[in-house]
């Protein structure tokens, strides 16, 4: 494990630009912890400042120092791409597991079921949800929600995989042995998916922060918990554009493209890792 | 027994019929399993500011739970809501009132599919060509850094991008038109003048979902294209002196093109989440911006309706792109 991360560093200028960016920002996040001011207390501040060494990345129209600020936003943006994709990898998992190993009928009918969440549009679904909870609407249950509909591609990509391994010979071997489903599918042919389990999972992150962003800044979430969604919708409010406060959408767009960005280069690096051809035109080239 | 093309057809119709028949029940589900009572909820904000009457108050839940269809038990709140998406009638608006929240849709719909199929047909053509020229000329330098470019806007969400774009044309370059779908106050005949006007303010929107969406045509095709220019038939072809246009076109492209047609209809979901995002950042008329400011003003029946009609659209287009899968891929016929 050691070892394949230290040959990504070196040979892998894509994984090494992503770990940078991905360190820069998690130890950005990591500030919230010795921030000088609570995440939701407004006027500590004289307000509109623009950057300066005092405001290093200036000060919001609610008198809030937007650098501490951002701290906790981007931490709690972070925290809830890691739980979605945590909670959704479990689904993505036993789902697709299951249906490369099984086969036959079990196999077509979760993937029909698969195909159908792969194909809905999520947005207006998500609309709906927060039209109904309104007031209620927290940042968990937004979490909750994307993970339930947001594991199909995964269990897709994941159950391809199984089906190969389920005509291996060990597979036979653990049959053979008594083995039950279960522990064939949890110590034979899950090993073998991690690494593709990985390499999404840093797409599910991104996809999730992506919808986290959006529905927040039309002010479709939990508006009192700083994300860097939520953040920008403030910035809006006070339009902070028209106002020449650019700093305040500056930032929290800068940091944030950052974290896609990112992401995805640690999601494509360790794809191509995991394909052995392209990996080795990479060491060769 | 069937096989071949009859076979494919009804397994794809089948699976029409799955998706809306999940995403209603997921919009069914959303709408009546949560805890919180919209009807309480509406009355709870009719009644915020002054005194009502119980008696009026009594009169408008009422009113309120037949419009939300939560009259009787859940069995038959649930064959209601059926019967409600089959003919299409989610009673009238409530922010438009009494306008039918279905006309209000059947107004918005052009727009968003003009701007989803126009910048997807481009998207999916133009990143198809260049990921493809990519493979296939690897060491291009002009290539390889269009796909530096288009790689560096993938990731970055529909909403990102279409805001970046607002800035960069609204405020520090203004030279586009960034609100609406046509120049305010024009009349809306087909004069030149009016197409001219159409043509540039969809210019923004049209570009935003190609800056995402480029890249992972690129991506996917440049990688198809590069595993087949390994095989044996392509080798074949070069070293029988076939021109390399026709080896790019007829050999690579076309065999790689199978899998991205089945990307595409994968896809179409995201995309079309993409496209009513960005919509609503540009207040381009179509769905997306009616959707916003549907749930701004608290039109329960209105969002619900544009959901519904969502989802049954994107699964209609992606069965077209299904039935038109065995033009490319002769093998569905003979299966």
């Amino acid at each position: 494990m050691g070892r394949i991360f230290i040959d990504l560093l070196r040979l892998n200028r894509q994984f090494a630009a992503g770990i940078v960016l991905l360190s820069l920002v998690t130890l950005f996040a990591l500030l919230s912890f010795v921030s000088p001011y609570p995440p939701n207390d407004s006027f500590v501040v004289p307000p509109d400042l623009p950057p300066s060494w005092t405001n290093l990345m200036g000060t919001t129209s609610r008198g809030q120092d937007l650098f501490w600020l951002l701290t906790f936003a981007i931490r709690n943006t972070l925290l809830f791409g890691i739980t979605v994709a945590v909670i959704s990898r479990i689904l993505a998992l036993v789902i697709g597991l299951v249906a490369g190993y099984s086969g036959g009928l079990v196999d077509r009918a979760l993937m029909s079921i698969n195909d159908t969440f792969i194909v809905i549009p999520l947005f207006p679904i998500l609309v709906l949800f927060y039209f109904v909870m309104k007031d209620h609407m927290s940042w968990g249950l937004l979490a909750l929600m994307m993970a339930c509909l947001g594991w199909a591609y995964d269990a897709r990509l994941i159950r391809s995989v199984a089906l190969s391994l389920r005509t291996r010979e060990f597979t036979e071997t653990g049959i053979f042995s008594g083995m039950s489903m279960r522990r064939i599918l949890v110590e034979e042919h899950l090993p073998y998916v991690l690494p593709i389990v990985f390499s999404t999972t840093m797409n599910n992150i991104n996809w999730s922060i992506g919808f986290e962003v959006t529905l927040s800044v039309l002010g479709f979430t939990d508006i009192n918990t700083p994300t860097v969604g939520v953040l920008i919708y403030w910035a809006n409010q006070h339009t902070a554009l028209v106002a020449g406060i650019w700093w305040w959408i500056f930032f929290p767009v800068l940091l944030v493209i950052l974290t896609f960005i990112g992401l995805f280069l640690l999601a494509v690096s360790m794809n191509e890792h995991i394909d052995p051809r392209s990996r080795l035109g990479r060491s060769e080239g | 027994m069937i096989s071949g093309y009859p076979l494919y057809l009804l397994g794809r119709l089948g699976q029409f019929a799955l998706v809306v028949f999940i995403g209603i029940n997921i919009a069914f589900i959303v709408t009546h399993a949560t805890p919180i009572d919209p009807v309480e909820q509406s009355i709870a904000a009719a009644t915020q500011f002054g005194s009502t009457s119980p008696e009026a108050i009594a009169l408008m839940r009422q009113s309120l739970r037949e419009l939300y269809g939560l009259e009787g038990d859940l069995a038959e709140q649930y064959v209601a809501f059926w019967r409600r998406v089959a003919v299409g009638d989610f009673g009238p608006s409530l922010s438009a009132f009494p306008t039918p929240v279905s006309v209000l849709i059947g107004r918005a719909l052009p727009w968003t599919v003009s701007l989803l199929v126009v910048s997807t047909l481009l998207t999916w053509a133009l990143g198809n060509l260049l990921g493809g020229l990519a493979g296939y000329y690897a060491k291009n330098r002009t290539l390889r850094l269009a796909g530096l470019l288009a790689m560096a806007f993938h990731p970055i969400p529909y909403y990102i991008v279409a805001f970046l774009l607002l800035i960069v044309f609204g405020y520090l370059w203004p030279v586009l038109p960034i609100s609406g779908g046509y120049k305010m106050n024009m009349t809306r005949d087909w004069s030149w003048e009016f197409i001219g006007s159409l043509l540039s303010h969809a210019i923004l929107p049209v570009c935003s979902l190609a800056l995402v969406g480029l890249g992972g045509w690129f991506m996917g095709m440049r990688s198809l294209v590069s595993n087949i220019v390994t095989e044996d038939y392509v080798t074949y072809a070069e070293l029988g002196g076939v021109k390399r246009g026709r080896i790019l076109g007829s050999y690579v492209m076309r065999n790689a093109l199978v899998p991205q047609v089945t990307g595409l209809a994968m896809s179409l979901g995201a995309i079309f989440n993409g496209a009513i995002i960005t919509e609503q950042v540009f207040g381009y008329p179509g769905v997306g911006t009616l959707l916003v400011s549907a749930v701004h003003v608290g039109d329960y029946s209105l969002v619900l309706g544009i959901t519904t009609v969502s989802i049954v659209a994107v699964s209609l287009a992606v069965l077209l792109i299904d039935l038109l899968y065995p033009l490319l891929d002769p093998r569905v016929k003979v299966r």
